[in-house]
């Protein structure tokens, strides 16, 4: 088994109209063993920034906490938060670094750039950006999540609509991966608020 | 076959282990301590390769209380796991430890806690948490009878349960095990569950 799915995990994130939306699966299995189903993989980088990491746990733990220590210090030099193309820029750099000793993460950046204008972007282990306009993956259950995303999503959906888009792109497509799954954690931010919900799916 | 698991109880956290210490297919001996005490109210149950076992919930155990010598003020229970896992993930890539870990600890201000951390220093908080082979047998017999908030007496019998059914369907199953408890009175050995004597 790849080590890249050696814990399972799904991450999508999505676009609407001045909003976003990014959501995760709460599985941490050890292969084929299921340790927790409330484990999370999606963080707060500041209230208009989230970063989601997919891939192994223990490097997306260690990649959050290096991460969540340069976006401190950014703050205290620049006496602002990041935007999200810059800390996109950032992860990237970091895991370039690790070229050929990487972190076994694929990240999933999402956040509210200048005026509000939503940003999301994805990239590979080594920090290959990959920006979008719609929506972008990452997990084991990536497959089913982009065939469930470009069938599902429209563009300039209003909150309410982009909640429900996203949460039924992510338990169609974890329902037919077996190591993610037990459940969703979606978060909904617009300019104003921020809205996190717990999923009930399949519970296996 | 090493076997360790623990949960949370009402006020306390339990962590059971075997207490076997084996070399291919001799039993050196059947009285291994495997649950550390780290500090009056830390548990560290350890399995995994014997010399790295050894080795590496000695360094934790001294380093926590170096802490507590300079600082004057004990770790808290996910403060000790961060830290735990911070030398798991540094060693990872260089020469790893391999070795999983069950804490449990009790703080004055958060009450009772258990914490999975995987060789890979994977740290997740739990309600219960199991390594090894025996990890199928015990996990689901928790996930069966287990409930938030139980009585010592009730995760008493549910670890017994749990080791029963380790010592029936586990093909070379541990002949002894350890059960320790850490509450407001601190980390101490609660009982043995014998079947050879050593």
């Amino acid at each position: 088994m790849s080590i890249f799915e050696y814990n399972g995990s799904a991450l999508v994130a999505m676009v609407g109209k001045n909003c976003f939306a990014i959501a995760s699966d709460r599985r941490l299995g050890v292969q084929l063993q299921t340790i927790a189903t409330d484990f999370q993989r999606i963080f707060k980088i500041h209230d208009k920034l989230f970063l989601g990491l997919s891939g192994l746990g223990s490097d997306a733990q260690t990649l959050h906490q290096r991460l969540v220590f340069r976006h401190k210090l950014y703050q205290l030099r620049e006496e602002r938060d990041m935007k999200p193309e810059t800390f996109a820029s950032l992860v990237s750099a970091i895991l370039y670094e690790k070229r050929f000793g990487p972190y076994f993460c694929q990240p999933v950046i999402a956040g509210l750039g200048d005026d509000d204008k939503p940003f999301i972007c994805t990239m590979d282990s080594i920090g290959a950006k990959e920006l979008a306009k719609d929506f972008v993956v990452a997990g084991t259950a990536s497959e089913s999540l982009y065939g469930a995303c470009e069938s599902m999503f429209k563009p300039d959906m209003d909150h309410e609509e982009l909640f429900e888009t996203i949460s039924q792109a992510l338990l169609s497509s974890v329902d037919r991966d077996c190591l993610s799954g037990w459940g969703g954690h979606v978060y909904i931010i617009t300019p104003t608020e921020v809205t996190e919900r717990i999923l009930k799916g399949r519970m296996d | 076959m090493e076997c360790v698991f623990g949960m949370v109880g009402k006020g306390f956290a339990l962590v059971v282990a075997d207490t076997s210490a084996v070399n291919s297919i001799l039993v050196h001996k059947s009285n291994e301590d495997k649950i550390m005490v780290l500090d009056s109210h830390k548990l560290m149950g350890a399995s995994g390769e014997a010399g790295d076992r050894a080795q590496f919930t000695e360094y934790v155990q001294k380093n926590v209380s170096l802490y507590q010598f300079r600082n004057n003020i004990p770790l808290t229970t996910k403060a000790a796991a961060n830290f735990m896992r911070g030398e798991l993930a540094t060693a990872l890539r260089k020469n790893p430890y391999m070795v999983n870990i069950v804490l449990a600890g009790y703080d004055k201000e958060t009450g009772p806690s258990l914490y999975f951390i995987d060789y890979i220093a994977t740290l997740h908080k739990v309600d219960k948490a199991a390594f090894g082979y025996g990890s199928y047998f015990s996990l689901a017999m928790m996930d069966r009878h287990y409930h938030p908030d139980m009585t010592v007496d009730e995760a008493i019998k549910l670890a017994e349960q749990c080791i029963e059914e380790i010592r029936s369907r586990l093909v070379v199953a541990p002949q002894n095990f350890v059960i320790k408890i850490v509450d407001k009175d601190g980390a101490r050995e609660h009982s043995w569950r014998r079947t050879t004597k050593d």
